[in-house]
């Protein structure tokens, strides 16, 4: 089905199952412990091995040697893989460093041998016993010291580096009221709860990996790359997913690692990274250094906006798309962004929920707030006021539904905004209080996306997708999708993820997911409604209601169209070019209340609220969830998340849970969500958009701002800890 | 993790007995720390002992108003133990700031004076670290060390311990009960049981191999205020960047402790004369000699701040 005009009525429009608050359909699986996460899958092939992963202990240069008698005498040791004896291997697509490394080294902790024993146990024990010198190499570890070396990057996934409208430089010279400041954002772990893990077997030239993935099919064809075998010999099996944040788009060291050790040891190996290895050793969110200047009039309408970001990357790698925001947030007429990315010799940087954008607007939104204040406006007022419906950089093009200021207005009057009073005048007790706000943006991705549907004589619709639940909520939408279409209870329809033997889906990644994929199903349920009614032999305007078809005076149980043989139906949904005639994105504002103690410095978040405008929301219980999970990772953002660069060796210091802080339930101590009741035809038949991505856009900033509301104390450099305030809060009492 | 072999004992006798017969032992028994330590191969004993069985898991009244406390004591039991949470309200606070719930469910007294530095860069075994690995350099010093020691630290190392309940025991004047090897008891104050980094780093504390804990004793109470106000970058669930143990009397006289500072729980009496002064005096007497990085000074200002705080509370 190719989708190319905007949707009219269709069935999902009944609503009668989409758009409920509904609990997941795998819940109990979850909440029982019985659903089987990639490195549990006992049952999936017999004689499991295990392989443990050696990672480098320097950050560049050249192994000098290494020596692999020990560990190879080790008990129970099967096989050692390294990049002498693996074979040829590529470089797959969508990697930068190698995921066998060896001799030379990327990045630190990047894999240089794996080794396969008998149990887990022995697999470690005689991984440390693998020797290995090293020739160390000069590398850049710090982004502050290297950017004067940035260069211009290509575009990347459609991203020019730079734009240009109108005469910013001027514009801003002649603005009244001028903000020109920088701000700092840190490199940053997904830190999803479920490492990288996969089990992998061969049966001849056939490989099939059980792993942790969010991109099926990206990660099967860059397999198949790397390995230099056809794709068809591949099949991926993924079906739950404890968390991916992006950092599972793409095949890591654990599915190359597996798949060698099972070929080295003729058994099938399961390998996990190690929480002290996964930070390093994976891919995380660069650090940003960023300028943003912005140029209003006396009354607070922008005339020049400005925004620059550096980053740093391996080389071959990309920048943090962190200006990208900023090209589509606010009207004004004379405008600039640019994108300098500096070659870093730290682990590898990429994706990381609402890529771009969270560290956008963690500069953007406190910038805006800087500007209100110099105008003397208040920031939502000064949104408001700057909003504009239309591409800002090609006013031709409409937001296809663009509810920001709606967003913004509902907020402040559902969090008390109005109470909010000047910097530093808010005390409880010991502690000064403030509030702040900050635009959520976040643009909406589709992307082609297929399904196949199966009709059983017991009426009972099957879904096969090789699409991915992430923590997200994908089984549930898809389910409420094909009962909706098929007339069906959601008990009356079985939802199955993640198996590259399935039709090719969207994916998890960029909030495109839950729209793109529920598309595809929709796509194929067209397919199979047709094959009922032609089947049952009903006029085609048949309707879909309750476990029957029902046409004129005919009312058939769906189920009778299987009767002499399950019926079958499979499309793809493909997108025409509304996309480029409507700039489709997500809305959203937040408020935040936050404290800090006037002694310590020590900053509490009170209380959140986001009010989100995102298109149709299928489930607004999973996209809830979506919203406040994204919500404590803005705050931790915010306050906490940060890993340290060791500059002199080359690598993140702090690479555990103890060490990378992440928020804990103290810490977030009430959350709210409010939906814009939103439909918007022009992102496909569901009408629907991403939610789990602006759920973090602007969050981080709304802190900052509440900090700065709080105390008077402006901080730009991210996480916004105590002894960043410390030496401006008010003297001692 | 090495290959190690195990036994578990069921007297003290037998623990230091079995230390005896197997060099490069180690006791254990909440394990929260050195099981951690021995997957990273960080520690690597080659042998065991268990004595989380021992009948060390009692608290007692003594026979001079206080209480002794069984080396093997859990956390939770310990700060919820009704003595304690009457008369030394400072140890109850202190513990229920550390680790989480599952944490202090298994950790033990004895175990919690015992563990070791949080350095990031003493748990990962490619980094230079003289504690971990004598002679080797300290990579925290020129490095990440906004965590790091500001007292009693050396050019060799300048990690900090990570225990709450240490603080609270050092404004106790708690002293620590061991049984050595030949079977000989002592009784050591907590302010002589933590050795200085100085030139060796690795030396923690004043045990002899094979001496085991069996007890903690608190003299009897002194009243008093009992605040503990531990200081971190999120709300639970993480080591101090500083904290403050206080018990402070009606008159504004009282005691000090600070954790999150150096490599034992940092405590300086003559500074607690200054108390009734107010915060300056005393965090200047407690943090003499400060030697700061470029990424910890913020703990000087904070120690007087958190003081200052800790003794507004007070006042109430």
């Amino acid at each position: 089905m190719k989708f190319d005009t905007p949707a009219t009525t269709n069935p999902i429009d009944q609503m009668k199952i989409v758009g409920k608050p509904t609990n997941r359909i795998e819940g109990p699986l979850k909440t029982t412990g019985t659903a089987p996460y990639a490195y549990e899958r006992h049952d999936v092939a017999a004689n499991q091995a295990y392989g443990y992963v050696v990672g480098s202990a320097i950050a560049k240069g050249r192994i000098a040697s290494m020596n692999l008698d020990e560990a190879r005498a080790a008990p129970g040791v099967i096989a050692i893989v390294t990049a002498d004896n693996a074979g040829k291997l590529a470089k797959g697509n969508f990697n930068t460093a190698k995921l066998l490394g060896g001799p030379d080294i990327e990045h630190y902790h990047q894999a240089i041998a794996l080794v396969v024993a008998d149990s887990f146990e022995q697999a470690r024990a005689a991984a440390s016993l693998v020797r290995v010198e090293y020739t160390r190499g000069k590398g850049a570890y710090d982004l502050a010291a290297a950017i004067d070396t940035a260069i211009k990057p290509k575009a990347s996934f459609g991203t020019e580096p730079d734009t240009a409208v109108g005469n910013f430089a001027a514009a801003f010279a002649a603005a009244p009221v001028q903000l020109d400041a920088r701000y700092t954002t840190p490199d940053h772990s997904h830190a999803m709860m479920e490492p990288h893990a996969t089990i992998a077997a061969w049966e001849g030239d056939k490989l099939t990996v059980w792993t942790s993935n969010q991109m099926i099919a990206w990660s099967v064809g860059d397999m198949a790359k790397t390995l230099g075998i056809p794709k068809e010999n591949i099949r991926f099996d993924s079906p739950y997913i404890g968390g991916g944040f992006g950092g599972k788009l793409f095949n890591r060291a654990d599915v190359l690692l597996a798949a060698l050790g099972a070929k080295a040891s003729k058994r099938p190996v399961k390998v996990a990274l190690p929480r002290p290895l996964m930070i390093n050793n994976t891919t995380h969110r660069p650090a940003t250094i960023q300028r943003v200047r912005l140029g209003a009039t006396a009354d607070g309408k922008l005339t020049a906006i400005g925004h620059e970001s550096w980053s740093g990357d391996l080389p071959g790698g990309g920048p943090e798309t962190a200006v990208a925001q900023t090209r589509l947030l606010y009207a004004g007429e004379n405008r600039m962004t640019a994108m300098r990315l500096a070659v870093l010799d730290l682990p590898e940087g990429n994706a990381m929920r609402a890529p771009g954008e969270a560290p956008g607007l963690m500069a953007l939104e406190i910038a805006v707030d800087e500007l209100a204040e110099k105008v003397g406006m208040d920031p939502v007022a000064l949104r408001v006021l700057n909003d504009t419906q239309v591409d800002p950089e090609k006013p031709s093009r409409p937001f296809s539904q663009r509810q920001l200021n709606k967003c913004l207005e509902t907020g402040a009057e559902k969090f008390g905004w109005s109470k909010r009073a000047k910097p530093g005048a808010t005390r409880d007790g010991r502690w000064l209080v403030g509030m702040g706000v900050a635009a959520a943006f976040r643009n909406n991705l589709n992307g082609p996306s297929a399904a196949r549907v199966r009709l059983a004589k017991s009426g009972v619709v099957t879904v096969e997708t090789d699409m991915t639940d992430i923590g997200t909520g994908t089984y549930t939408i898809i389910a409420q999708t094909a009962a909706e279409m098929m007339g069906v209870p959601l008990d009356k329809v079985v939802v199955k993820l993640g198996d590259s033997s399935f039709p090719v889906s969207a994916g998890s990644g960029g909030q495109w997911g839950a729209n793109s994929s529920t598309a595809g199903v929709y796509a194929a349920c067209v397919k199979l409604r047709e094959a009922v009614v032609q089947k049952l032999g009903l006029a085609s305007d048949a309707v879909f209601a309750d476990g029957k078809v029902k046409a004129g005076r005919r009312s058939v149980a769906l189920g009778d169209a299987a009767a002499d043989g399950e019926l079958v139906a499979e499309d793809n949904m493909e997108y025409g070019d509304l996309a480029e005639k409507f700039q489709q994105s997500t809305f959203g504002a937040h408020f935040v209340e936050a404290g800090v103690d006037a002694m310590t410095g020590e900053i509490r978040v009170r209380r959140m609220l986001a009010v989100c405008a995102a298109g149709r929301i299928l489930n607004p219980k999973a996209a809830r969830s979506q919203v406040i999970g994204a919500m404590t990772m803005g705050a931790g953002a915010a306050l906490m998340e940060e890993l340290a660069v060791d500059k002199r060796f080359g690598f993140f210091v702090n690479h555990d849970l103890a060490g990378y802080e992440v928020p804990v339930h103290a810490d977030i101590p009430h959350q709210d969500v409010i939906f814009l009741d939103e439909a918007d035809p022009t992102t496909s038949p569901m009408k629907a958009k991403g939610v789990g991505e602006l759920g973090i856009c602007g969050v981080a900033a709304a802190v900052a701002n509440a900090i700065y509301n709080a105390t008077g104390v402006r901080v730009r450099n991210y996480p916004i800890t105590l002894d960043k305030l410390l030496g401006k809060l008010p003297d001692m009492v | 993790m090495k290959s190690f072999t195990y036994e578990r004992v069921d007297s003290a006798a037998a623990a230091t007995a079995a230390f005896t017969r197997t060099p490069g032992a180690r006791f254990i028994a909440g394990g929260t720390n050195l099981l951690d330590l021995m997957k990273l191969e960080i520690e690597t004993p080659s042998h065991l002992i268990d004595v989380s069985r021992l009948a060390l898991d009692k608290i007692e009244a003594t026979a001079e108003g206080g209480l002794r406390i069984g080396a093997m004591v859990r956390n939770t039991d310990l700060a919820s133990d009704a003595r304690v949470r009457r008369d030394y309200g400072l140890l109850t606070r202190a513990l229920v700031a550390g680790a989480s719930g599952q944490l202090r469910n298994k950790a033990t007294t004895a175990g919690n004076l015992l563990q070791r530095t949080r350095c990031p860069y003493f748990y990962d075994t490619n980094q230079p670290c003289n504690k971990r690995k004598p002679g080797s350099g300290c990579a925290a010093i020129g490095g990440f060390n906004r965590l790091h020691a500001v007292v009693g630290a050396s050019d060799a190392c300048i990690a900090t311990h990570p225990s709450d309940m240490a603080v609270a025991m050092r404004a106790l004047d708690a002293a620590i009960e061991t049984v050595d090897a030949a079977g000989k008891a002592r009784a050591i104050p907590i302010a002589d049981f933590y050795r200085a980094p100085g030139k060796t780093p690795h030396l923690e504390t004043v045990l002899a191999p094979g001496e085991l804990i069996t007890a903690v004793t608190l003299p009897k109470p002194v009243g008093g205020t009992h605040i503990y106000h531990k200081v971190r970058d999120r709300a639970s669930y993480a080591f101090a960047l500083i904290s403050v143990g206080a018990i402070v009397q009606r008159d504004g006289t009282g005691r000090v402790a600070l954790g999150g500072v150096g490599y034992k729980p940092w405590r300086v009496e003559a500074a607690e004369a200054a108390l009734p002064r107010g915060a300056k005096p005393v965090a200047d007497g407690l943090l003499a000699g400060a030697r700061t990085t470029h990424e910890n000074a913020y703990k000087l200002p904070l120690v007087e701040r958190t003081l200052a705080g800790v003794l507004a509370q007070a006042k109430g």
